[in-house]
């Protein structure tokens, strides 16, 4: 039963709306392509779904559209500019390097380069600082001879 | 200032996601703006006389990619009506993958906006112009160039905010 269960739920996980159809008349190594592409391009239907994925319509037209350029003899490229074209860079999971996405790509690396500069001065810091430590020896007799 | 530097990181962030949160996710900016419109070539629906993109140079015009089984644009037809008709909007609407009868019908349920209906079953011409999903309307300039892009259904404040200055701006 647990095991049903389990297999039910990772059933949408695995299930994937390409069909035996859609890749037919494509050969191995147009079918990795077409799986590659498909899983690279962004629906824009059900945005945080990849075309190979989706159900929408409109995955299935984009998909029919990956297979007819791959059958055309279009490469990657040709197919993925062919479709930002349309739809912008939102298409793709991946988007390109340039000075709108700049923010996107080096934003992190930033950040982290931040955190590291600020745990390293907080780290410097704290170390300097109690190194001498100055005993009131009267102050430190008077009190123990007080709890005596 | 040692307590200021995180506030005012936070209120930083808030300033940030507030702004991000006013954006709709689902408004993706078109690439065709400020482009010549896709060429197309297919039939009409009153008589299956053929139909292009060229047929749309030379005044401005609203490109309207509808359907009748598209709930958005029911809501937006009213609209679309009253643009028709107070404004002298020349609005063509493009049938986006609908059937020949069942646009005909709703047509006449609802009254047509439209001076032309391009017939669109394929869906092709709409994904030339990067159509994800109906309505969506593009307002081109006379020469034939995509100028503005409504995504889901026209609105009355959109027409008078976004579109009629441009209309107004491209009208020789």
């Amino acid at each position: 039963m647990r095991v049903l269960l389990l297999i039910l739920m990772l059933l949408p996980v695995i299930a994937s709306a390409t069909n035996a159809a859609d890749i037919a008349g494509l050969n191995d190594e147009q079918e990795a392509r077409y799986r590659n592409l498909t899983s690279e391009l962004r629906c824009l239907v059900c945005q945080n779904q990849n075309i190979a994925d989706s159900d929408a319509p409109l995955a299935a037209d984009l998909r029919n559209q990956v297979k007819r350029q791959i059958l055309a003899g279009e490469s990657n490229a040709q197919i993925t500019d062919y479709l930002t074209a349309r739809y912008g860079d939102f298409v793709l999971y991946k988007p390109p390097f340039k000075a709108i996405t700049l923010m996107l790509w080096l934003g992190p690396v930033l950040l982290v380069m931040t955190a590291l500069g600020a745990a390293f001065a907080f780290a410097r810091r704290s170390r300097k600082a109690p190194t001498t430590f100055v005993v009131d020896e009267e102050r430190l007799r008077k009190l123990l001879d007080e709890n005596k | 200032m040692r307590y200021l530097i995180p506030v005012l990181v936070l209120a930083g962030l808030v300033v940030l996601f507030a702004v991000g949160l006013q954006h709709d996710p689902r408004e993706v900016p078109s690439p065709l703006i400020g482009k010549p419109a896709p060429a197309f070539n297919l039939k009409l629906l009153e008589d299956g006389s053929p139909y292009s993109a060229a047929d749309l140079k030379g005044r401005p015009v609203l490109v309207n990619f509808f359907a009748s089984w598209c709930e958005g644009c029911q809501v937006e037809h009213p609209v679309l009506l009253k643009l028709a008709k107070e404004f002298n909007a020349e609005i063509i609407g493009m049938d986006y993958k609908d059937k020949l009868e069942d646009v005909t019908a709703w047509l006449k349920r609802h009254g047509s906006p439209y001076r032309k209906v391009v017939l669109d079953e394929q869906g092709t011409a709409g994904l030339d112009w990067g159509v994800y999903g109906v309505p969506e309307t593009f307002v081109l300039d006379a020469s034939g160039v995509i100028v503005y892009k409504q995504i889901g259904p026209m609105t009355e404040e959109v027409w008078r905010e976004k579109i009629a200055p441009l209309m107004a701006g491209v009208k020789s």
